[in-house]
């Protein structure tokens, strides 16, 4: 089922009480102690006998656990058609909830601006990747040689940023000692070393015709092309996991408004660096060569622009995070600039200097999405509302 | 080949990790109703496991004065004045002078206090609205009046007061999300069904902050790696109590087996309800919860949150196949979009 169409309330009940109809006799609502002076409690907080009360018991009986394995991430609560406006959500009650002291019950996450600005630099060395790639199967040499040699930066600094964002520096080797599909941030450390070496091959390659003709640096001359294509196509193909998987990073946290945005967070980001990817080559390529960039940098804002919208609506309180303060300031910044940058980069096919300052355009909407949709997770965990809710909700719809 | 629910749903975590002939699940119940809130239990834990101290500001936060726990508490006993009955028909301050026990005010002001925990994040502040009403009772309605206690109102309006008092700690969940999205694998599932931090290994990436839905792991600012309660995996390895059910006087910390501990932890909760204390519920304790159940559960009496605790956390990872085919598909869109862009088109 896909996870981002909520099934009806019906069909939820239905399912519901299917599982309740398949379980082992012993573990229905019905046959848990009937507290005559109170409540036994929602399943999350009250107590029931018998064969669910083990973990080994409880997974031979095949008991189904709450809330459901594909329950719908968030209630939703824009009850309009498809494709309505949005604006909806401002209809979101004032949250009344219960605190110990008004202290948030999550920790914040630790990561400090570091982590935001590998956002956008893996996003871009990912996207110029792309470029680059395109260029070089293309015949557009400019293209490739801005691409390639952005890539190799920003993956520089993205391993600087990862690496000074440590609590212990000196130790990040230990990210080698395992790879682990359920930690996104090792998946994302064997990514980056397939993507890194290859980015940083192709861009020297970038270097050769400086080199001299003869001798061992002659060699290198006729060798490193050939090389630099090569490692410029794995580049390319590690490029999209690379920008994706940063979405699967943010989401596979506790933190309410990043995890509840798990289907549009790698779309963003996928989009983010598309668009990111194409300013540079709008910035660093001739008007002749730069429609590739043109074009994607309207596909990468489509896909930026949409993703953007999904979280800031759909999410009901937990959108609130990205529309206020802070976070809201640096996400519409990044969609005027998004906007702004599409739009030049079609009006400008002939002018050199609305190509670059849209492309600038682009950089800058990149980085400030980025920043937004950290900045927002980081407020969302900093308020216990955003915890309780949502939770509380679920757990009293339950019963 | 995996279990089915090692990502979701009920399991037996240790022969999941692959221990083979694993002892059976160790655990704490935390019986809140006898707690009397003396912290010998913070203070065994730091005796014995060598925790730093964690800042000796007075928060007003009530008795509470740790705050929450972080890398330098891995037990916090928390402290909730409710204005309400205690379950029995005697008003314990009748006559008395002093009006309300808890006040608005004073709750509203400790949650903006803070203590230099050595840690990151450490102990950050809370938000004065939610704090007042946690005293005001339900039906408060505004920020607090600046008139001492029961200066202003009459006898009329004093009401009586509860006390709640919990001592936290790691969950050690079935399904740990700080285990599962550590990328060193610094944090691992111990036999005894645990889950413990290598502080050999750590590098202080802090996913694990982030990932945890009880906010109980955190970060040493002076040393720069992860610490949380160990369920002191060295005392379990040679057969001993954990330092803080070893200190506890009242046996409101208990240790054993955790398939014992649930059960005498329902035996408890009808007991309670026999005797007039419906509020009485459990927390943690259910395999087939968002997180399978926790290694170390509670009996509460009153809504999790008021406590502190998450009322339905839900363990990230359930979600994680669904994150990665959703990576996928933007991936893919986005290698389709490249190619579009160079393909179509004439310049």
């Amino acid at each position: 089922m896909s996870p981002d169409r909520p099934v009806g309330d019906r069909f939820r009940r239905f399912r519901e009480h299917l599982t309740e109809r398949t379980r082992p006799a012993g573990e229905t609502a019905a046959e848990r102690p009937a507290a005559a002076d109170g409540p036994t409690g929602s399943r999350a907080t009250g107590f029931g006998p018998g064969v669910g009360r083990t973990d080994a018991g409880a997974r031979d009986a095949g008991l189904a656990p709450h809330p459901p394995r594909d329950a719908a991430p968030t209630d939703r609560r824009r009850r309009g058609g498809r494709g309505g406006r949005g604006g909806e959500q401002l209809t979101v009650p004032p949250a009344e909830f219960t605190s110990y002291y008004g202290r948030p019950i999550l920790k914040p996450p630790v990561w400090k601006w570091d982590i935001a600005a590998y956002l956008f630099t893996g996003g871009l060395a990912a996207g110029s990747s792309l470029l680059a790639a395109g260029g070089q199967l293309t015949g557009r040499p400019a293209l490739r040689r801005a691409g390639r040699v952005t890539s190799l930066a920003a993956v520089s600094a993205s391993a600087y940023f990862l690496v000074n964002d440590l609590g212990r520096p000196s130790r990040f080797h230990h990210m080698l000692r395992v790879a682990k599909l359920t930690s996104p941030m090792s998946v994302g450390t064997w990514i980056l070393s397939a993507f890194g070496p290859a980015a940083g091959v192709a861009a020297v390659a970038e270097a050769a015709p400086r080199l001299p003709t003869h001798g061992l640096l002659g060699l290198g001359r006729r060798l490193l092309p050939p090389a630099g294509h090569a490692a410029g196509l794995v580049a390319a193909v590690t490029a999209p996991a690379l920008a994706t998987y940063t979405g699967v990073l943010l989401a596979d946290t506790a933190v309410p408004s990043w995890h509840e945005a798990y289907p549009e967070l790698p779309v963003i980001f996928a989009g983010s660096a598309l668009a990111s990817g194409a300013g540079v080559g709008l910035l660093a390529a001739p008007v002749d060569q730069a429609g590739p960039a043109r074009r994607l940098a309207v596909g990468g804002a489509a896909l930026e622009l949409w993703g953007a919208h999904r979280v800031e609506h759909r999410l009901g309180l937990l959108s609130e995070p990205y529309t206020e303060g802070t976070p809201g300031r640096l996400l519409r910044a990044g969609r005027a600039l998004t906007a702004a940058g599409v739009v030049g980069a079609l009006l400008g096919r002939r002018s050199r200097v609305l190509s670059a300052v849209s492309g600038g355009a682009l950089l800058a909407a990149s980085v400030c999405t980025r920043f937004g949709i950290f900045h927002g997770g980081v407020a969302s965990a900093r308020d216990p509302k955003y915890t309780v809710v949502p939770q509380r909700e679920r757990a009293d719809r339950r019963g | 080949m995996p279990d089915i629910n090692s990502l979701y749903g009920p399991l037996d975590p240790a022969p999941d990790a692959g221990w083979v002939d694993a002892p059976p699940r160790m655990g704490f119940f935390t019986d809140t109703s006898v707690c009397i809130g003396c912290k010998a239990c913070e203070v065994a834990c730091k005796e014995w496991n060598a925790v730093p101290d964690s800042g000796f500001d007075l928060l007003g936060m009530s008795y509470d004065n740790t705050g929450a726990l972080t890398a330098n508490s891995w037990r916090h006993v928390a402290f909730v004045e409710q204005p309400r009955p205690a379950g029995h028909r005697t008003p314990p301050f009748a006559g008395d002078p002093t009006g309300p026990a808890t006040s608005p005010a004073t709750a509203a002001v400790g949650a903006g206090t803070s203590t230099d925990t050595g840690t990151t994040p450490g102990l950050p502040p809370g938000r004065p609205e939610p704090a007042a009403r946690m005293a005001a009772g339900p039906e408060f309605l505004g920020m607090p009046g600046t008139q001492p206690p029961g200066r202003a109102t009459g006898a009329e309006s004093r009401t009586d007061f509860r006390w709640l008092m919990m001592s936290d700690v790691c969950k050690h969940c079935t399904h740990a999300a700080c285990l599962d999205v550590c990328p060193t694998g610094s944090l691992f599932r111990t036999e005894f069904g645990t889950v413990v931090v290598q502080e050999d290994i750590c590098n202080g990436c802090g996913y694990c902050i982030s990932a945890c839905p009880y906010g109980v792991i955190d970060q040493r600012k002076d040393d720069g790696r992860a610490w949380k309660c160990t369920l002191c995996y060295d005392r379990l390895g040679a057969g001993m109590t954990p330092a803080c059910a070893q200190a506890c006087p009242t046996e409101s910390i208990q240790y054993g087996p955790l398939d014992e501990l649930r059960d005498r932890a329902a035996r408890r909760v009808a007991t309670l309800h026999e005797r007039g204390v419906p509020e009485a519920r459990l927390y943690g304790h259910d395999p087939t919860d968002g997180v399978g159940g926790d290694g170390a559960f509670f009996l509460l009496l009153d809504e999790p949150e008021v406590y502190g605790l998450p009322p339905d956390p839900v363990v990230t990872t359930r979600d994680l196949p669904q994150m990665w085919k959703r990576a996928g598909l933007a991936a893919l869109a986005m290698a389709a979009a490249t190619v579009a862009a160079f393909v179509g088109g004439s310049s």
